[in-house]
């Protein structure tokens, strides 16, 4: 079998790119959760945290370079923890 | 040695497919911690009062320190693809024991984290902590299995990089065949992205 896909090579400097928003979102998240009132740090922690996980599955694990049916096996599988977690969600706030 | 290397060009090695199992297994770790993700959320939304007195009595320093360097871990070891790429073995070796080094100081940092919990009385079932509101028990048992399963985690992490970085060492993974390392790559990665969440739910929503 021919090899489908050689391994993209990602360069150094879009890695450091990449590790210095990663350390950028988690100081405002950090300010954002410590200093301001819960009605700011809630919506902060609930848009900063996935952004983060998205740019290390986006870059450092590659799902920038790999195939579509990768990044649609991931899409389902959180697409089905997204949907645990709302089904919880509706049931928790219609108590 | 000619015989098994003669042997080794002929291997069918399927690279896809090999990539596909990774991530089918990094699927079952992600609903692993994704049940327990909702299992916080169910008993944090029914004891918030607890839950917040619980997280105002964790160091955040201490968990933003170690996220900064899990952070810097994850930038180590996606360099070492990129540098083992480029046939730079030496820089690829460095790097990858670099992350190794910085998974060993997350634990170490952890291990000083919860040795200051258990001297004060709080650990699993502890008459100090038993003597609490049900909320901040829930809070402190999701907090011990939570980290500690992620702990256990990056124990194996750990494990499995220092094989690799022998097997970049020795040339046994080399830039025509990564597939190992990109497979490691991928499972510490993961260590770093659950890391991501369980910061802001222990120790920044307080």
């Amino acid at each position: 079998m021919t090899e489908p896909t050689s391994e993209h090579v990602v360069s150094y400097g879009t890695y450091v790119r990449v590790w210095m928003a990663l350390v950028v979102l988690t100081g405002l998240l950090v300010v954002a959760g410590r200093l301001y009132h819960e009605s700011l740090s809630v919506p902060a922690l609930l848009t900063i945290t996935p952004l983060k996980a998205g740019l290390v599955l986006y870059f450092f694990m590659h799902l920038r370079y790999e195939r579509p049916y990768i990044r649609g096996m991931v899409f389902v599988a959180l697409g089905t923890l997204t949907v645990f977690l709302s089904v919880l969600f509706l049931d928790l706030s219609f108590r | 040695m000619t015989e098994g290397a003669e042997h080794a060009e002929h291997v069918h090695k399927d690279r896809e497919a090999a990539k596909i199992g990774m991530w089918l297994f990094l699927f079952t770790e992600m609903l692993l911690f994704g049940g327990l993700f909702i299992l916080y959320s169910a008993y944090r939304s029914r004891y918030p009062g607890d839950f917040h007195r619980g997280g105002q009595q964790l160091d955040y320093v201490i968990g933003v320190v170690n996220t900064l360097i899990l952070l810097t871990s994850s930038l180590t070891m996606a360099t070492s693809l990129t540098a083992l790429a480029q046939r730079q073995r030496r820089r690829a070796v460095f790097l990858l024991t670099t992350t190794v080094l910085l998974g060993a100081v997350f634990l170490v940092n952890k291990s000083f984290e919860w040795s200051v919990k258990f001297h004060h009385g709080i650990y699993p079932s502890s008459p100090e902590l038993l003597a609490r509101p049900p909320g901040e028990i829930l809070f402190f048992g999701l907090y011990f299995t939570m980290t500690g399963l992620h702990g256990l985690h990056v124990v194996a992490g750990i494990a499995v990089l220092s094989v690799m970085t022998f097997l970049v060492a020795r040339g046994r993974i080399t830039a025509a065949d990564p597939v190992k390392l990109v497979n490691a790559g991928l499972y510490w990665h993961l260590i770093d992205v659950i890391w991501i969440f369980l910061l802001p739910l222990f120790y920044l929503a307080a």
